[in-house]
C-alpha cells in the first residue's frame, strides 16, 4: 500500500449564479422520533446540523446560490466570503449525489 | 430502572443495546410475473391467502414511524401485484414515511402509475436483468419483459418520479455492465446500483449459472469507478462488489438489528430478507406482537447485536465494528453456523475452500437456470 497524498477539494458543481433547488423527492423533514432535522432522499436520510438545515432551507428555485449567501450572510451577521465557500461545498457534495439540482443556464 | 426481564440480551445472555431503525423493507408479497433465478426471496414462498391487508400495512407502518424508521422500502415478490398497493403506499405515507417503489415494472399500467403518484410514491427503484430483449428476458424468465421495463420507465420519467436503476450482476451479464450504466443515463436515473448477486437461497441453487469470474469482479471494479468520475454530478452509482472475491466481508445490514428491519408479507419481521435461511431461529409476527416489543425484546433482533456473540477471528478483529462479522446466513449457508465469522472473509478458516469453490463454479460450464416459481397447488 502506498500513502497517499491528500486528496485535493473536489471541484465545484455550482457557480455563484446557478440557482440550487430540491428536485422532487428529496425534502426536509422533522425526524421527530430522534429531534433532529433531515433531508430525506431516494433511499437515504441524511441527518442535518443546524448550518446544513439553514442552507438547504434557503432553496426555494428562485434566487441563485450568491443571493442564498448573500441572504444567509446579512442574517447571521458574517461576511459573504466567509460563508460562500462552505455553502459551494455543502452544495457540491449533495449535487454529487443528486440530492440537490442547479437549474438550466438559459 | 429497567425490570431486569427487559434487559434485551444476546444469544449468549450478554446485555445489548438497541438503537433505532432508520429503514423499513416491507415485502407486500411473494408473488411476482419475473422467475429470476437469483430472487431474493426465500425459497419457500408464501401464498397470497397469507398476506397481510393494506389495513395491516397502515397498523405496521404508524408502528415503524413511532420507533423511528424514516423511510419504507415497498417491495416483493413484484409490489404491483397487490391490487391495493396504492391504498398501502398511502397508508405509508399517511405514516410519515418516506415511500420507496421497488419494482420490476412488470404489471403496473401507466394509469395505476398515476394513481401511486397520487397515493404518495416519494421515489421508483426498477430493476434491470440484463440488456436488450434477448437477455433480459431470458433472465427473467419473461418474455416481453424488456419492452415493458423500456414503456414503464418513459411512464416514470413523464410524472416525473425520481427514478433508480437497480442492476443485478452475475456471470452471464457482467460484461454488459457498461452499456447498463449507459442506458441508465439514458432513462434519466438519478441513480444507478450495481448489485452482484448474492448466493443465499435461489441464486445459492443457481451458483454455476451466476458466479462471476475474479477477472469478471475486477473489471466490474475499473468500470464502475470510470464511470463514476465521468458522471459525477450526473448519475450516482452504487456498487455492491461480489464478496466472494473480497478481502473483507460486507457490513451486512450495518450490523444485525442496527438500523434496519424487514417485514415479510405473513407479516413475519426479520432482522434481514434472508434471515430464515437460520432455519434454527424463530421470528416474531406483527399479527401477534407490536413492532417495536419485537425491534426491542426479540429474541431473533438481539441474537446478534453488539460485538459479545462474537467468536474469534471476529472477537480480537479490529474489523468487528466495521463489519461486524459480516453476513450472518452466509455464515449459515457456507460454514453451516450463523455465528461463525463470515467465510467470505479472508480471515475464516473457510476462506481458502469459499475461494476455491468460487473459482471452481465461475468456471464450470454454466448450468441451466432454475427460476424461481411457486410450487404449484398448495
Amino acid at each position: 500500500m502506498n500513502a497517499q497524498p491528500a486528496p485535493p477539494r473536489p471541484a465545484a458543481l455550482i457557480e455563484p449564479d446557478d440557482i440550487p433547488y430540491l428536485p422532487r423527492g428529496v425534502r426536509l423533514a422533522d425526524d421527530r422520533v430522534r429531534g433532529i432535522r433531515v433531508l430525506q432522499a431516494p433511499e437515504r436520510a441524511m441527518q442535518l446540523d443546524a448550518i446544513g438545515d439553514a442552507i438547504l432551507s434557503e432553496l426555494d428555485g428562485r434566487r441563485s446560490m450568491a443571493g442564498i449567501v448573500h441572504d444567509l450572510a446579512a442574517r447571521y451577521n458574517a461576511p459573504d466570503d466567509q460563508i460562500a465557500g462552505d455553502v459551494r461545498d455543502f452544495l457540491t457534495g449533495l449535487i454529487e449525489r443528486r440530492m440537490v439540482f442547479v437549474k438550466d443556464r438559459s | 430502572m429497567k425490570d431486569q426481564q427487559h434487559q434485551p440480551r444476546d444469544l449468549d445472555g450478554n446485555p445489548v443495546t438497541p438503537g433505532l431503525p432508520m429503514a423499513m423493507l416491507a415485502e407486500v408479497t411473494h408473488r411476482c410475473p419475473l422467475a429470476c433465478p437469483y430472487c431474493s426471496n426465500p425459497v419457500e414462498l408464501t401464498r397470497a391467502a397469507q398476506e397481510l391487508t393494506a389495513d395491516d400495512w397502515g397498523r405496521v407502518f404508524r408502528q415503524a414511524a413511532d420507533l423511528g424508521v424514516l423511510q419504507v422500502h415497498v417491495s416483493g415478490g413484484e409490489p404491483g401485484a397487490r391490487r391495493d398497493l396504492a391504498q398501502i403506499v398511502a397508508h405509508a405515507r399517511d405514516a410519515g414515511l418516506y415511500v420507496n417503489l421497488i419494482t420490476s415494472g412488470i404489471g403496473i399500467t401507466r394509469d395505476r402509475l398515476e394513481e401511486l403518484d397520487r397515493a404518495g410514491v416519494d421515489h421508483v427503484q426498477l430493476s434491470l436483468q440484463g440488456i436488450r430483449p434477448d437477455m433480459a428476458d431470458r433472465i427473467s424468465g419473461h418474455p416481453g419483459s424488456w419492452d415493458k421495463k423500456m414503456g414503464f420507465a418513459d411512464w416514470v420519467r413523464d410524472i416525473g418520479f425520481p427514478l433508480t436503476i437497480n442492476a443485478v450482476v452475475h456471470r452471464q451479464n457482467l460484461e454488459r455492465l457498461p452499456d447498463m450504466i449507459d442506458l441508465a443515463e439514458r432513462l434519466g436515473a438519478r441513480r444507478i446500483e450495481v448489485a452482484t448477486v448474492q448466493f443465499h437461497g435461489w441464486a445459492d441453487l443457481n451458483r454455476r449459472a451466476l458466479m462471476p469470474t475474479r477477472d469478471q469482479a475486477a473489471m466490474a471494479r475499473q468500470v464502475v469507478n470510470d464511470a463514476r468520475i465521468r458522471l459525477r454530478g450526473r448519475m450516482v452509482i452504487d456498487y455492491v462488489p461480489a464478496d466472494h472475491h473480497a478481502v473483507y466481508p460486507k457490513a451486512c445490514m450495518g450490523g444485525w438489528g442496527s438500523t434496519g428491519l424487514n417485514v415479510a408479507p405473513d407479516g413475519t419481521v426479520l432482522p434481514c430478507h434472508a434471515a430464515q435461511s437460520i432455519t434454527w431461529m424463530r421470528f416474531e409476527n406483527v399479527r401477534d406482537r407490536d413492532l417495536d416489543d419485537i425491534w426491542l425484546n426479540s429474541d431473533s433482533f438481539n441474537a446478534f447485536r453488539g460485538t459479545a456473540w462474537m467468536p474469534e477471528p471476529c472477537q480480537g478483529c479490529d474489523r468487528k465494528t466495521v463489519d461486524f462479522g459480516g453476513c450472518r446466513c452466509q455464515a449459515m449457508a457456507l460454514a453451516g453456523d450463523a455465528r461463525a465469522t463470515d467465510p467470505v472473509c479472508s480471515r475464516s478458516p473457510f476462506h481458502a475452500d469459499v475461494v476455491a469453490r468460487a473459482e471452481a463454479d465461475a468456471q464450470a460450464d454454466p448450468a441451466d437456470f432454475i427460476y424461481r416459481r411457486m410450487k404449484k397447488g398448495d
